[in-house]
């Protein structure tokens, strides 16, 4: 459907909807509910050079209308998610997918970059200088905007793809990572990864999560995500990817009248397994109910 | 995994702090026991994951078991808001996930498998018995409860004809002591276990021969994609969700 296109750093797209990294795996599970080929794109799982583990359990704990995650970038490591999960992924997605990678140091952003490179099918790198839940990196690379100049640099190098990082919002000002990341760069940006979080259970007078910390996510960040996305769309000329608690087709075009080309839908997928499709189906009549004609139109109206 | 609308037929108090809820609605993802179901409650962002006790299939308007409807039983202990807000719900409809979980493999039971559940981890021992006595096995439950208020399935597992021995940490009913107490020297060709944590720690180095344990442990999505409930195992990292709940003792990696 024309009215629902839309490009995303040169890429164009049946519709915005976007599944996010660390909700939709490799793709693979939800391709048992659902065509997933209806999904504007998904993003998978984040990659990272060496296989990890992530955090010790229990990793998830609840609040109202949102959830906190400790996973700690669990995956199979950069080798094995070439040799077993993209051909697994190649079967049930036509489409350009985008592949989200993570590290520990700059180079290892580099390699896993250069490594993931020849695979056709990525349209974009995803660059996650944002995880909460690991020492020593994620979140690190991207409070510092030095730092998140040097992530984008070093991938920068080794791609022609698009680069998009992503941004978190544990940080005074995101205009600031946003503008050094453009400058050195990159293709994109895609905010918010989650927002650093705890819970503690009454009973025992202990954290919820076992590694103490986890990421927020799910409805209860939208409004957080929708004002980031704004404050970024007025500061780069780069395109944005926004995400934060969207879990509707009227969210979707919120989130792109603050200036989101497209946008992706995280822990929604996790409770409502067909979100994604219920959205998209959703769009044209929401559209309609706005007055808009072509989604594209929307994109920064309220900057 | 199917997501389908049931409606609530009943959700009463059956033991201390425990329930039984039964729900009307498309049951054919349900196939084996040890499955679970995750329940989407109003005002919770996260689903509820509750092991199946039993699945009735057919009997509602003339239509068979062919038709995929019927009434999946779950039993569940308020342990939280959650299961508080559920235990409150009289009548209605949920929306629920089915169909979760690989389930226990009953092809290995042989002829007299020993089934063993830790409080309300005996939930899907009904469901399990049932299937092993449909292929001719002739099976042992053995269940361990803090107290005699506790005790759930007796009755249940007692009129499907199962050898039913209980066990209370009290000694208010039956054997006094635990599940590991309980079922030292019980001849069986196989064991399915179910229950806290320590309690299956517990059993485990009691018990002789091969067998399959069910885990429990905190969901994100119940079906694969969050990763959140991951285990390390012989055979690699799996979901406890969508690799289990139920591991061969084979490959769990025990922690004393």
């Amino acid at each position: 459907m024309e009215r629902l296109k839309t490009t995303l750093c040169g890429i164009e797209l049946d519709n915005p909807v976007i599944a996010a990294s660390g909700t939709f795996g490799y793709g693979y599970e939800f391709a048992e509910l659902y065509d997933i080929n209806i999904l504007g794109s998904f993003s998978f799982k984040g990659t990272t050079k060496d296989p990890r583990y992530g955090n010790p359990t229990p990793r998830i704990a609840e609040c109202a209308s949102g959830m906190i995650n400790s996973v700690g970038l669990q995956n199979p490591g950069v080798d094995k998610v070439i040799e077993e999960e993209l051909p697994k992924l190649k079967k049930c997605f036509h489409k350009p997918v985008m592949a989200n990678i993570s590290g520990f140091s700059a180079e290892e952003y580099e390699y896993v970059a250069e490594r993931l490179n020849a695979e056709d099918q990525i349209g974009w790198f995803e660059v996650n200088i944002s995880c909460p839940n690991v020492h020593g990196g994620g979140m690190g690379f991207g409070t510092d905007p030095h730092m998140a100049a040097e992530v984008t640099k070093r991938v920068r190098k080794v791609t022609n793809k698009p680069v998009i990082m992503k941004l978190t919002p544990n940080v005074t000002d995101i205009t600031e990572i946003a503008k050094a990341c453009e400058a050195e760069g990159a293709d994109g940006i895609s905010l918010i990864n989650t927002i650093m979080a705890m819970r503690i259970d009454l009973r025992t007078g202990r954290p919820v999560l076992r590694n103490g910390t986890g990421g927020l996510s799910g409805p209860a960040v939208f409004p957080v995500a929708l004002r980031m996305v704004w404050q970024t769309a007025k500061a780069v000329s780069i395109p944005i990817v926004g995400l934060g608690g969207i879990s509707s087709a009227e969210d979707v075009i919120e989130m792109m009248m603050a200036g989101a080309s497209a946008v992706e839908v995280g822990a929604c997928n996790l409770t409502e397994p067909f979100i994604c499709k219920r959205i998209i189906e959703e769009l044209p009549e929401k559209l309609d109910k706005y007055g808009i004609k072509n989604i594209r139109d929307i994109i920064g109206s309220a900057l | 995994m199917k997501e389908s609308i049931f409606e609530i037929l009943n959700n009463t108090e059956i033991a201390d702090n425990v329930y039984r809820l039964d729900l009307k609605g498309d049951v054919s993802e349900i196939v084996r026991p040890g499955q679970f179901i995750n329940i989407a409650l109003e005002g919770f962002f996260l689903r509820r994951p509750i092991s199946v006790s039993n699945v009735y299939r057919g009997g509602f308007d003339n239509a068979g078991p062919e038709s995929g409807q019927g009434v999946v039983t779950v039993l569940y202990k308020v342990a939280g808001k959650g299961t508080e807000y559920l235990s409150g719900l009289k009548d209605g409809m949920l929306n629920v996930l089915t169909g979760l979980g690989n389930g226990f493999d009953i092809s290995k039971a042989g002829s007299r498998p020993l089934l063993i559940g830790g409080g309300i981890g005996s939930a899907p021992m009904h469901m399990l018995a049932a299937e092993l006595i449909k292929k001719g096995a002739a099976p042992t439950a053995v269940l361990g409860f803090r107290g005699s208020r506790e005790v759930i399935l007796e009755a249940e597992l007692n009129k499907l004809g199962v050898r039913t021995v209980i066990a209370t940490m009290d000694g208010s009913k039956g054997i006094k002591g635990t599940a590991a107490d309980a079922l030292k020297g019980i001849d069986h060709t196989y064991f399915y276990a179910c229950g806290p944590m320590p309690m299956l720690n517990s059993i485990r180095k009691v018990l002789e021969g091969d067998g399959e344990y069910s885990f429990e442990e905190r969901m994100g999505c119940g079906f694969g994609a969050c990763v959140g409930c991951s285990m390390e195992t012989k055979n690699g990292v799996k979901r406890v969700c969508k690799d289990g709940p139920v591991f061969s003792g084979k490959e769990i990696i025990w922690k004393d």
